[in-house]
């Protein structure tokens, strides 16, 4: 319990270091779509009863808490091939189990964090949505996802350009196509059968049936668990294989 | 104290260690001396769980490295090659996330730190960020990160490479310290005189295999006392002799120009594997 607090400690430490920097970078990105999509152009769009900037609000939302929880790996990444931090993890006596999840608690709380900066810049902007338990939780499990899978593919790279890759191909066309921008059902059958497949899909749809403080989907909340567990799992058992 | 048999270790095609065999005893300050390449930093990385060896078992103080590895890294303390300390976190920051890595109480960290930064000579930068520090005091900061949980053995992998030479000898002697209050050592080094200084025994390590095995004293007076040096056809040849007298002789009978020294480790390394230290 110690270790895993140790490990979560220190990506808390390094995040309070930068804190300033760290909101301004988690800022910009869900900005520039918030004035481009949905000032620029959303002002006169409707989705269903909401206006454009009212639904994009919640996609955004799941877009930056998994592209933050995904940022661990970036992290991991450095302290491993550039700062070496990762040789004095291997050293300590510590389990797979506790390092997976110290750094995984990391992922959630940063998902968390750019949640809360987008809810407060939405408001600035005039849009006020319900923000209660269930999409608190609905953040959460996508970040506990998102960073899981962080871990696990940050102990498999074997270097810093490949995990650049790996967003590339992972995380961009997700963040583009989880139901962010636009409701899957204006995707043809085909796509939204894929889309089906996506976590990210299942997060905005929580966190938007949450935000508009609609029924909710239990099921969505069962497959990000689930989801999120194969890949902690996974992550647990790939930590051995950043070992030389 | 340290042990391991036939340890082995292949990555892809390339063989870095070709079945090696060594016992370290309790107290002891053990240095591993090679060229780079030669196996020495494979062999602490496996001892401390940041490589899998291929093949051989070793302990540490009882403990087998795999099978019961929480326990083994609990007894060791790493000072690994390159610095690997959390720049952007202060001196005591990065002591104190070690101990609660090593599972040390609030209270035993906080009076560890505060021992430590005084031995080490740096207490008055224990709240600096390690990026506003020289290369010397982060070694010595790495080291007593290391020593933060009272390991029985500390691994000191090339502690000193790339130091000038008084921050090294500084560095010498706290080692010198840290083994007479009873910590075992394993030194790697590719400076002779460093494992001549500090180590009660050498193993020189060529191409995954120790090439020898004896003290420094041993090793070279095996070789004689005093060495002679001289430039012909554009090559250094080396004569060793017992004592000064037939040295002087071998001198007198011949021209040339000729430069007596005593014997060092590197000599026996030259002797031994054909090749220099350093190479």
């Amino acid at each position: 319990m110690r270790s895993m607090l140790a490990i979560y400690e220190r990506e808390m430490l390094i995040l309070r270091k930068r804190f300033f920097r760290q909101l301004a970078s988690m800022s910009v990105s869900p900005l520039l779509y918030l004035v481009a999509f949905g000032l620029g152009m959303g002002r006169s769009l409707k989705v269903g009863d909401h206006s454009y900037m009212e639904f994009l609000v919640p996609g955004l939302v799941a877009m930056n808490s998994m592209m933050q929880a995904f940022a661990i790996a970036s992290e991991i990444n450095i302290a491993r091939f550039y700062w070496h931090i990762f040789e004095e993890f291997q050293a300590a006596p510590i389990s797979n189990i506790s390092y997976v999840t110290g750094e995984v608690l990391a992922g959630i709380t940063r998902a968390l964090l750019s949640a809360v900066l987008i809810v407060l810049i939405a408001a600035l902007s005039g849009v006020v949505l319900t923000y209660n338990f269930y999409f608190w939780l609905a953040v959460a499990l996508n970040g506990f996802v998102f960073a899981s899978l962080a871990v696990g593919l940050a102990m498999l790279v074997k270097s810093h350009s490949d995990q650049a890759l790996l967003t590339n191909f992972f995380i961009t066309p997700m963040a583009f196509l989880g139901g962010t921008f636009f409701p899957e059902d204006r995707m043809p059958q085909w796509a939204q059968y894929c889309l089906h497949f996506l976590p990210l899909t299942h997060a905005s749809r929580a966190i938007r049936a949450a935000a508009f403080g609609q029924p909710l989907d239990f099921s969505s909340y069962l497959l990000l668990v689930s989801m999120g567990a194969v890949l902690f799992i996974l992550a647990f058992h790939w930590v051995n294989r950043a070992r030389e | 104290m340290i042990r391991f048999e036939n340890l082995r270790k292949t990555y892809g095609h390339v063989e870095a260690l070709k079945g090696i065999s060594l016992h370290v005893g309790e107290g002891e300050l053990f240095s591993y001396l090679g060229p780079n390449g030669s196996g020495k930093t494979t062999t602490i990385k496996i001892l401390t769980g940041l490589a899998v060896p291929s093949a051989g078992d070793a302990w540490i103080h009882g403990f087998h490295i795999e099978k019961e590895s929480l326990h083994a890294k609990r007894q060791c303390g790493l000072v690994t090659q390159n610095i690997n300390l959390d720049n952007e976190l202060t001196v005591a920051e990065n002591l104190h996330l070690h101990g609660k890595l090593f599972q040390m109480k609030r209270k035993e960290r906080a009076e560890r730190i505060h021992e430590l930064l005084h031995y080490i000579e740096i207490a008055d930068r224990m709240d600096s960020p390690v990026k506003s520090l020289s290369g010397g005091m982060k070694r010595r900061v790495m080291i007593a990160r290391a020593l933060m949980h009272s390991p029985r053995v500390l691994f000191l992998d090339e502690p000193t490479a790339g130091l000038d030479p008084a921050i090294r000898r500084r560095i010498w002697s706290l080692v010198k310290n840290i083994q007479q209050s009873g910590t075992t050592i394993f030194l790697t080094t590719h400076y002779i005189e460093e494992a001549e200084f500090l180590a009660d025994r050498v193993a020189f390590l060529n191409e995954g295999k120790i090439a020898a095995l004896d003290t420094p004293q041993n090793l070279m007076e095996g070789l004689g006392i005093w060495a002679l040096d001289r430039v012909a056809d554009q090559e250094m040849q080396t004569s060793f002799f017992r004592d000064r007298e037939e040295a002087n002789r071998h001198i007198a009978a011949r021209e040339g120009s000729f430069s007596l020294r005593r014997v060092n480790l590197e000599d026996v390394f030259i002797a031994i594997t054909g090749k220099k230290v350093m190479e």
